[in-house]
């Protein structure tokens, strides 16, 4: 029954990190706790239910149609509130409650629209398939969620490390002021940051409703939850430590559930997260930035 | 008076609410003074509501014992995690003390036989009396002034402004804060004692993640330069869902909209003393160049 956990863990692992990938890019360039991350996510599922249902495209256009419909309500809302935030150089606090703001008007606006019910994806829009790999199952969407999670964490990190625009961005995440008087088109990059991160919180919504089999108003708040956990455990800002930091939570609440008891899931998780922040606060590859005097 | 009659059975519970959301606004303003974000005040909110209903459901203690265990064992939890959590600053700060927040709410879901479960406390005897609420916003106004003016408020300025000069001007740094997010704990512990006595239901979900960023946008909406920030953004927040009900189904969604305007186009909060000496000079000016 171990491998069957494990396997389990892995995918929801992957989610999580899906989700937390976006979350902590914003933060690590943006420098920006956003809130509506989850309401984002949400909105990437129900654009991809409504073009399954209603324009009857196959899966794949779906999952993009969700990427670009989270990653242009992304765009719109770095332009529309972050962006004059930033000009006034308002502290970091000041745009997070401006999320939570963009996340309510979001949750009720479609809850207003589509209501509150419990929708699904057709039955018939994803292989109900498993694989049977030595005695473990595996269902396609499983296998894809893993895929997908670990391609697109390697096209990041790849970005980010080895190529001309990671560069810029790391010198934006050191200093934008910097980058600024370096010559890096600052505003660009970080409206680029923003669609790409809600790109990634749209494509981790429509797993998740895929997943789950519910795309509902709320399906964001606990994912965006369970997201500040992870990006804390993994060191927020850093994109490797969300990758691990949710997959670490998804092994924790997973075997929780195997070997605990299932209603304890959600206090181990939080339960590990305070301590770790109360060990190593700045999570666990994180760095601390202290000023001395 | 039968207006008057009328209008209290209708409102008088969203008029009590008023008083309970000030306090929650200005316990986290207490913090906020003292330069840490701490945002447990949602989970010390639901720990004071738990103890005191327990207290009167259980024990039969009367209402003044519950109130004063409601603000007892929020204090005594909060001593205890704050000595390693207010090492941490800023955003980490935040983050541990929201975390905080959802191990305490997970706890109160998972101690059935104690707290009801998932199903909450159902039957807490109505002892709340509209003067209690209006006492205790009063007083805990009343101290705050004061605690401003004095050498403990002038600390919490100092530590505001910069932590590590504060130190060194022999501040000690560690045990303000302490007593800052100690009595942040009272203050939220009051609030719930006195709204769990006053809804007759409490249970875990009304304590967990999105009350504890409630309370933080009102004192932010309000400003938090002072103490009518925080209770004018406790009244805003609480009245707006109750002015907007013309918009049904959006009516969240204009909430929310109001939220970002103003936070895009009041940076400093509803109230801003500044603002107004501005706008009041702006108006001197112009009036004294046109004669």
């Amino acid at each position: 029954m171990l491998e069957q956990q494990l396997v389990n863990a892995l995918s929801l692992g992957c989610v999580y990190a899906l989700f937390a990938l976006g979350f902590t890019l914003v933060f690590g360039i943006l420098g920006v706790i956003n809130l509506s991350h989850g309401a984002v996510f949400m909105v990437g599922a129900y654009a991809a239910l409504q073009a399954v249902v209603r324009l009857h495209l196959p899966l794949w256009a779906a999952m993009l149609t969700a990427v670009i419909v989270a990653g242009l309500l992304g765009l719109l809302i770095d332009v529309l509130v972050l962006k004059p935030l930033r000009k006034r150089g308002a502290p970091h606090l000041i745009p997070m409650i401006a999320t939570i703001g963009v996340g309510i008007l979001l949750n009720n606006g479609v809850q207003g629209i589509f209501g509150a019910e419990n929708l699904r994806f057709p039955y018939d829009v994803l292989s109900q398939e498993t694989l049977t790999v030595a005695g473990v199952h595996m269902t396609v969407l499983e296998l894809a969620i893993i895929f997908i999670s670990f391609a697109l964490m390697a096209v990041l990190i790849t970005t980010i490390k080895k190529t001309q625009l990671g560069r810029a961005l790391r010198a934006i995440a050191e200093s934008p002021k910097a980058a600024y008087l370096l010559g890096i088109n600052v505003e660009g990059l970080f409206l680029a940051t923003s669609f790409v991160a809600a790109g990634l919180g749209g494509m981790a919504g429509v797993l998740i409703g895929l997943y789950s089999n519910a795309v509902f108003p709320l399906m964001g708040q606990p994912m965006l939850h369970k997201g500040i956990a992870v990006i804390i455990l993994g060191g927020m800002g850093d994109i490797r430590g969300a990758m691990i930091g949710g997959l670490f939570l998804g092994f924790a609440e997973v075997m929780s559930v195997a070997y605990i008891g299932s209603n304890m899931r959600d206090a181990v998780a939080f339960g590990l997260l305070f301590l770790i922040l109360l060990v190593r606060p700045q999570g666990l590859f994180g760095k601390v930035l202290e000023r001395k005097a | 008076m039968d207006w008057f009659n009328n209008f209290w059975a209708v409102y008088s519970n969203l008029v009590l609410t008023l008083g309970t959301n000030a306090l929650l606004a200005l316990s986290i303003y207490l913090t906020l003074s003292c330069g840490m974000l701490a945002m447990a005040n949602a989970a010390f909110m639901g720990i004071g509501a738990y103890t005191a209903a327990l207290l009167t459901m259980n024990y039969d203690t009367p209402f003044a014992v519950s109130l004063a265990g409601g603000m007892a064992a929020p204090a005594l939890v909060a001593f205890i995690i704050g000595k390693p959590t207010l090492r941490l600053s800023g955003v980490y700060l935040a983050m541990a003390t929201l975390g905080f927040g959802e191990v305490v709410r997970v706890l109160i879901l998972n101690t059935e036989d104690l707290t009801g479960g998932a199903l909450g406390l159902n039957g807490i005897p109505q002892l709340t009396q509209w003067w209690h609420v209006a006492g205790a916003v009063v007083i805990v106004l009343a101290v705050l002034w004061r605690l401003r003016r004095s050498k403990v408020g002038r600390a919490f300025e100092a530590i505001k402004e910069d932590e590590t000069a504060a130190g060194l001007m022999g501040i000690n740094v560690t045990g303000y804060k302490m007593l800052a997010f100690v009595l942040g704990a009272v203050l939220a512990g009051l609030a719930g004692a006195l709204n769990a006595h006053l809804t007759f239901f409490i249970g875990p979900n009304e304590f967990g993640f999105d009350r504890g960023v409630e309370i933080l946008t009102m004192a932010i909406l309000g400003g938090i330069n002072g103490l009518v920030g925080p209770v004018l953004g406790s009244t805003i927040l609480t009245l707006l869902p109750e002015l907007l009900r013309a918009f049904n189904a959006f009516r969240l969604v204009v909430n929310g909209l109001i939220l970002v305007l103003i936070v895009l186009f009041l940076p400093k909060g509803i109230w801003d003393p500044m603002r107004f000496r501005r706008w009041f000079r702006a108006d001197k000016a112009r009036s004294a160049s046109s004669t």
